[in-house]
């Protein structure tokens, strides 16, 4: 079992120019595969604003961070994302914030970009299936979002329902799951400092395969918590029932959180396989993350509320 | 056309997915996760092996291709082989021989009981494809043996079923495959049956000698 520690690079020093050059290749690639739906090239979106709740681990590289993904609506390889999600359409986007608000709201994405300052955040990423990532996404808190429609009182939960485009998204043709995917987070965890929406990673534009153009980051969660290409956000006083929950709740809790002595059913939780590397790691209780959100969760039977 | 021409070739064919995820590994063509593409692959491939080590006497009955016979066996060991390889990418590159681990996650995790199962059943059949124990056991007893296949079989797609998240449709094209492949045989076993009530083996000259499956009146 190799033990990292921290390096002691600087944020600008993480991604090295090597990646960059990558960077760019893949969007060559892709704006040659998007001519169909040719949008102009848009100046970059980043570097963003470095955060002190950013990792400093090393960073997957591009190639995987955009060519290994779950997007059931693309389909149920780890590939068909990549290789579909050039059609979706981003622009124009919008999303309705509703339910249990003082002013609900529909917003453009590009009055959404306008909310607050960009910021770096590098996350690790811990899919449910026992693999992880380091992801240096671009984007801004979700409680800059949420505090838009201004909540009220009794609002307890947020449900955050991702896009349906039948004619782009190949995956949604069948009924893996309960389209349109849905997830959901309580209102604190909704408004912890760690939870963003993000808009971008690696400095620039969401690939689509990532949840273009908006998306959901929970780092404390299993991936899938983590919706994508969001079109409405609800506030609720009841539990939302996600889409993983309807489809096997013995399975997939509420909550979600990484719990490496919590097991799935099906598999064990307590390691997992950096992407990149051969051994594999020890899965960290809240993905690391407990100093910050462990407190968001005392007094509850985690193995329970799993 | 003659078996023994076609093993070799054969024999270089059935190698062709592990030298394919052998280059795969070595060029770096597997994607993001190449440890896992290794490991489902080669269970893929087992399973693959199986169907179509099943689909020899179908394939022969209805074509008339009794040269597919002699190869069976050659399919058969392919299956063991396959299976063996997948078992150690998990040992190995999953669990990295951690013991503990790999026991606890045989008995709490059923996918992996039923392909530990799987395997300790492929275990007596590669060790009984020699013309060595077809002898020692008696054809009837080695035949007998043999057809732990069909629960393989049922077993293996359990396993790969019960291993996938939400999307079972592969696992289900397999099943559907195997259950023609079973289908088949529990429809030869109907018409035998029937055949013998009817009598029909006591009014032929018969071959050789013949034991028959239904009690004689």
């Amino acid at each position: 079992m190799l033990i990292r520690r921290p390096s002691e690079l600087a944020p600008s020093d993480i991604t090295s120019p090597a990646l960059y050059a990558r960077r760019r290749e893949f969007l060559q690639l892709s704006a040659g595969l998007a001519l169909a739906t040719a949008l102009p090239a848009s100046a970059k979106l980043g570097p963003g604003k470095a955060s002190t709740l950013s990792t400093t681990e090393t960073p997957t590289p591009l190639k995987h961070v955009a060519g290994y993904n779950n997007f059931y609506e693309f389909g149920t390889d780890k590939e068909d994302p990549a290789q579909y999600a050039h059609k979706l359409r981003t622009t124009p986007w919008t999303v309705s914030i509703e339910g249990l608000v003082k002013k609900p709201k529909t917003l453009g994405i590009e009055d959404i970009l306008k909310l607050a300052p960009l910021e770096e955040r590098i996350y690790r990423l811990r899919c449910v299936e026992g693999w992880s990532m380091v992801i240096p996404w671009l984007g801004f808190p979700v409680s800059t979002l949420l505090k838009q429609v201004e909540p009220l009182g009794n609002a307890k939960y947020v449900e955050f329902i991702t896009a349906v485009q039948p004619d782009t998204m190949p995956g949604v043709r069948r009924s893996v799951l309960d389209w349109p995917y849905i997830e959901g987070l309580r209102l604190d965890e909704a408004m912890h400092p760690l939870a963003i929406m993000a808009v971008g990673l690696y400095g620039d534009t969401l690939p689509n395969q990532n949840g273009a153009p908006l998306r959901l980051v929970v780092p404390w969660k299993y991936g899938f918590k983590s919706g994508k290409s969001i079109v409405k956000i609800r506030f609720t006083d009841k539990e939302p029932t996600t889409s993983w929950m309807k489809t096997a709740p013995q399975e997939y809790g509420f909550y979600s959180n990484v719990n490496p002595d919590v097991n799935h059913p099906r598999w064990s939780q307590a390691t997992e396989r950096r992407i990149g590397e051969f051994s594999k790691r020890k899965t960290l209780p809240f993905n690391g993350y407990a100093e910050q959100v462990a407190s968001l969760y005392t007094g509850m039977d985690l193995r329970k509320n799993f | 056309m003659n078996p023994s021409l076609l093993k070799p070739p054969l024999f270089l064919l059935c190698l062709g997915p592990l030298a394919w995820y052998g280059w795969g590994v070595y060029a770096d063509t597997l994607g993001a996760n190449p440890i896992e593409a290794v490991t489902r692959g080669l269970g893929t491939w087992a399973l693959n092996f199986l169907l179509i080590t099943l689909a020899v006497t179908p394939l022969r009955k209805y074509t008339g291709w009794v040269w597919l016979a002699p190869l069976r066996r050659m399919l058969g060991l392919y299956v063991f082989f396959y299976a063996t390889l997948h078992l150690s990418t998990y040992l190995w590159l999953d669990q990295f021989f951690d013991w503990p681990a790999i026991a606890k996650d045989i008995l709490e995790r059923p996918f992996i009981t039923v392909g530990m199962i799987c395997f300790l059943l492929l275990l007596p059949l590669a060790a009984t494809s020699n013309a060595f124990a077809i002898r020692k056991l008696g054809g009837r007893r080695w035949k007998e043996l043999h057809r732990t296949v069909y629960a393989i079989g049922l077993l293996a797609v359990l396993h790969y079923a019960w291993m996938v998240k939400a999307d079972i449709a592969k696992p289900l094209l397999y099943a559907v495959i195997l259950g023609v492949l079973l289908g088949l045989r529990a429809l030869w076993l109907v018409q035998e049956k029937r055949r013998q009530l009817a009598g029909a083996y006591l009014k032929k000259k018969p071959l050789g000698r013949i034991i028959p499956i239904v009690v004689r009146k």
